[in-house]
């Protein structure tokens, strides 16, 4: 019995050092999809004048819809950051409840990104049309699929919180998705500052 | 606990007030027509620089003291690597720009 | 349903093709019956394709690469026999073959044979050296093997269907746009790179945090290796610039397949800016190449000198100066894309600038040699062999920098010749180095000397023989990859060079035979102490090859050279009072099934078989969402276990094996006596 309960301390000892390298590995994680947001931005920055006589970025670029999609996800940052203090109170009815509150707000941007991009689809204003289109499209979208990829992941998060109640483990993956959350919202500040509000004007 | 976790709230809300300012005046600016030329880029750009400072304090919990070193040393590493990489690629598509012309 | 996948894929129209269909296939035939004949499928499964040991992986990624070198250097071959015959005819290659053989021999050898030679001797190696029992993601590590190893499977099965691209490893558009190459071989090449690019991300990150967060007890920055030290500068590159070459290659996958107009002629697209995008990601590659080399150099140079490495602390800088800077030259690879004179002369003397920092790593090492014994070991002859050929590039490289000269020389073969000048002797040899150095670690018993030094031999005059006249022949004039030509002068020039190939090829032979005959007699150059060359580092503490675990009582560092202080003290070899259990990674049959799916979704996305891609999509996220949710990834080795394992082997150790460490004691001022202490 005694043999079994040190196992335990040893693995458990070895979890609590294996979850600080984890965090820390996310971080550098995201300090190099920064690097491939800057990228895009450096390429739509010089392409973004290239509309090759199709519809110029006056055209298609809605502000207020812009400030929309702004605020459901800033709001849905907040509410990530409710449910990191649900956490470290340790009620778990309540971390789910503000997940499902910012995976709502998520999809809310999600859908209205998607409008968007019908909308200028179908007015013939689609990535194949021009340099331009194509570094938007590439751009927005691949913040979107981030999106995308953080909604699934506050999913399982919440299946997990769930399942297993805040263990150790849980709560750290909580807290690296919550910085791949916060971070996806610093991207969206580079877009509505590069992309939309130089567009219209 | 419970202390602690108002303080944390109000951090997270504090945040949230600075970003909605900082998101409403670039956003006002160009909506209103308020000012044109070169001044509205760099008010753009400055509320966004501060907005993502912002967003790391008070959101990712940035701090100088409590968050590790390497953290910090990587954030500052690819802060400047970004720069090389798109200030170096703009220089170098801008000036070929001019010289195609 | 298959895409643009039909029979006419499989090359039966031409003999050249067919052959080299035949090969890979006929090679892959026989490795699969030679498993078949020894049995040895389940062990192959259950103790190397799941294991997520890093010393096993490690060594899987360096047979990767010297396969893959067999091959690229049969395209080298055929290249040069081609310029040696093909004055005022077409010679024995088609045109088209020709480019893909150019093409497929500058990918293969820098993503397929350098990065995983490099990233095998870093597994292998580094966890040891910083005194730590596994890397820091064990899983992450086995995933990034099968990603690479999955680009390597796309470049080879171009060979048997389809063809590969014709558009030279960097693939500048629009000659690699759907335009001008709606084949499929551009699509093999850009997906190589990104499956096994984002293998090598991961493996850049892995590594980071390895060394920052698991170095032992007293292992502090300014104790690391400088092979450790050179493995986190290049993980750092590798993190930051593999991002830009998955944008580019990204952008021109949007381009062909969906029809974007990132980089076209018409509609908006600025090729330039592919150019821009690739080098951002190439100049740090060039380092990310080179600088393990000189770690190794570093390693190799200090223990067969027999002395402390000279000027340690500024090898440190002069590498992580290298690596900063690595990030400020992009544009010297084209300044004849009509900059401004401002832009050239900045990213001109930004490259100059680079060789003051190698200067000063030259100087250490031959500072290190100045006044040592030394040891003319395989691995020492490499390393000398380096220094006096690399200076040679080095210099070309500082021409080449010069903006003016640059026009000149650019596109010609004089910059065929700077870059393999930098790449044979500067990475190549350092790893053949690093092979001869760590062989005994990895496998328990030493590679035998007389086979390396020949190789060596025809390496290097092979070397010479071969990029020599084309130095020459830049000045002259030729461009490089030239089908064929009309100028009588040059031919000799060629000729000579395909002897220099001729010549690399018994280079080649030599290590094949070198590993044949050790293994052959492994019994009589076993190593037991697990520190056949009396080393300075921390990985010769350990035994050859070492437990699961590495350590069995994580070491203390009290000096740069761990263990050289600690046989002086007499702490080495030294059973401690009592062993703990060990929390070890499990074995997990995820990674090569990951790295299986990541080559499907290459080939399907190659042969626009939709319904493949999304599927193989749906479970990579499926495998990483199982093991995002799995807590229970680790076992213990209960000490019990651990202490028979050591038992066994501080018993096989005799004082007879020992070095004899009395010259190395430290020695009172006055009298030379040696001051107390036990070797």
């Amino acid at each position: 019995m005694t043999d079994m309960s040190t196992t335990a301390d040893v693995l458990e000892h070895e979890e609590a050092k294996s979850l600080e390298a984890r965090e820390f590995g996310f971080w550098v994680y995201l300090m190099t999809d920064a690097v491939i947001f800057a990228l895009l931005f450096a390429s739509y920055v010089v392409l973004s004048n290239n509309s090759a006589a199709g519809p110029t970025s006056k055209d298609l670029f809605d502000l207020g819809h812009t400030a929309g999609e702004t605020a459901l996800l800033l709001l849905s940052s907040l509410t990530f950051g409710f449910a990191t203090i649900a956490m470290s109170a340790g009620q778990a009815g309540r971390v789910v409840q503000w997940l499902i509150v910012s995976m709502v707000l998520g999809l809310g941007f999600l859908a209205m990104e998607l409008i968007e991009f019908h909308g200028m689809i179908a007015a013939g204003a689609g990535p194949g049309t021009s340099g331009f289109l194509s570094a938007f499209f590439t751009l927005v979208g691949t913040h979107g699929l981030h999106v995308t990829f953080g909604a699934i992941g506050i999913c399982v998060m919440i299946g997990q919180v769930l399942v297993k109640g805040l263990t150790l483990p849980v709560r750290s993956r909580l807290i690296r998705l919550g910085l791949f959350w916060h971070f996806l919202d610093i991207v969206w500040i580079g877009i509505f500052s590069v992309v939309y509000l130089p567009g219209v004007m | 606990m419970n202390h602690s976790s108002e303080r944390a709230a109000s951090t997270y809300l504090t945040g949230f007030v600075l970003a909605v300012i900082l998101t409403a005046i670039p956003f006002a600016l160009v909506w209103g027509g308020l000012l044109t030329g070169p001044a509205v880029y760099a008010v753009i750009a400055v509320a966004a620089v501060i907005q993502v400072l912002v967003h790391l304090i008070f959101f990712l919990h940035l701090d100088l003291k409590s968050t590790p070193g390497e953290n910090l040393f990587f954030l500052g590493f690819a802060a400047v690597l970004i720069f090389i990489m798109v200030g170096g690629s703009l220089w170098i598509m801008i000036d070929l720009h001019h010289r195609m012309m | 349903m298959l895409g643009r996948l039909t029979f006419d894929a499989i090359p039966l129209y031409s003999w050249v093709a067919m052959g080299g269909a035949a090969v890979t296939v006929g090679g892959g035939l026989a490795v699969f019956l030679l498993i078949t004949y020894l049995r040895a499928w389940k062990v192959l499964w259950t103790d190397w394709l799941t294991s997520v040991d890093h010393k096993k992986i490690g060594i899987m990624y360096v047979v990767l690469a010297l396969v893959m070198l067999a091959r690229g250097f049969v395209d080298a071959l055929m290249m040069r026999a081609q310029q040696a015959i093909a004055l005022n005819n077409d010679g024995y290659l088609p045109a088209e073959h020709f480019e893909q053989i150019f093409s497929s021999h500058g990918t293969i050898m820098i993503f397929f044979v350098a990065m995983p030679f490099l990233t095998g001797l870093i597994n292998i190696i580094v966890p040891q050296q910083i005194g730590a029992r596994d890397v820091a993601f064990p899983f992450l590590n086995s995933v990034s093997l099968f990603l690479t190893a999955a680009g390597a499977g796309l470049v080879l099965i171009s060979l048997v269907i389809g063809k590969f691209s014709t558009a030279g490893w960097t693939g500048y558009p629009p000659y690699s746009g759907i335009d001008y190459n709606p084949g499929v071989g551009v699509d093999y090449w850009l997906w190589a790179l990104i499956v096994s690019g984002v293998g090598s991300t991961m493996t850049g990150i892995n590594f980071i945090v390895t060394i920052v967060k698991n170095r032992c007890p007293g292992m502090t920055y300014m104790r690391m290796p400088l092979f450790t030290w050179t493995a986190l500068c290049i993980s750092v590159l590798i993190a930051f610039a593999f991002p830009a070459l998955t944008v580019v290659a990204a952008q021109l996958v949007l381009d062909r397949t969906l029809g974007f107009h990132f980089f076209t002629n018409g509609d908006g697209g600025n090729m330039m800016m592919f150019a821009n995008l690739l080098w951002i990601w190439g100049h740090p590659e060039v380092y990310i190449l080179i600088l393990p080399a000189f770690g190794i150099f570093s390693e190799v140079v200090a223990t067969f000198s027999r002395k402390r490495l000279f000027g340690y602390k500024s090898l440190v800088y002069a590498t992580a100066c290298i690596a900063i800077l690595s990030f400020t030259v992009w544009l010297h690879h084209f300044f004849t894309m009509g900059s401004s004179a401002n832009v050239n002369a900045v990213f001109g003397i930004a490259t100059m600038i680079i060789a003051v920092p190698t200067g000063v790593k030259i100087f250490d090492w031959m500072f290190t040699m100045y006044r040592g014994r030394i040891e003319f070991h395989p691995s020492m002859v490499f390393t000398i062999g380096f220094m006096v050929t690399f200076v040679i590039g080095g210099v070309t490289g500082v021409l080449l920098a010069l903006p003016p000269a640059d026009y000149l020389m650019h596109n010609s073969t004089f910059l065929v010749a700077h870059f393999h000048n930098m790449l044979i002797p500067g990475a190549l040899f350092g790893y053949f180095a690093g092979l001869n150095y760590w062989f005994p670690k990895a496998f328990g018993f030493k590679l035998d000397a007389k086979w390396g030094i020949r190789s060596f031999w025809f390496w290097i005059v092979g070397f010479y023989l071969a990029f020599m006249p084309l130095y020459v022949l830049g000045f002259m004039g030729m461009s490089r990859r030239m089908e064929h030509y009309a100028d009588p002068t040059w031919q000799p020039y060629l000729i000579v060079a395909a002897l220099g190939a001729v010549c690399i090829l018994c280079g080649i032979i030599c290590i094949a035979v070198q590993l044949y005959v050790s293994a052959r007699n492994w019994g009589s150059a076993r190593d037991t102490t697990g520190d056949p060359w009396n080393g300075r580092t921390l990985e010769w503490a350990t035994s050859s090859p070492p437990a699961p675990y590495n350590f069995a009582i994580l070491p203390e560092v009290r000096d740069l050279d761990a263990f050289h202080d600690m046989k002086i003290k007499g702490t080495a070899y030294q059973a401690p009072t009592s062993y703990e259990d060990i929390v070890m990674p499990k074995s997990s049959g995820l990674g090569p099934v990951l790295g299986a799916l990541g080559f499907a979704l290459g080939f399907a996305m190659v042969w626009y078989i939709w319904w493949l891609a999304a599927l193989c999509l749906v479970l990579a996220l499926v495998c990483i969402g199982i093991r995002a949710c799995d807590d229970d990834t680790e076992y213990v080795i209960p000490a019990s276990e651990v202490a028979a394992i050591e038992n066994v082997r501080l018993a096989q150790i005799t004082p007879a094996d020992m070095h004899d460490m009395r010259d190395f004691l430290p020695r009172g001022a006055a009298s030379g006596a040696a001051l107390p202490g036990r070797a």
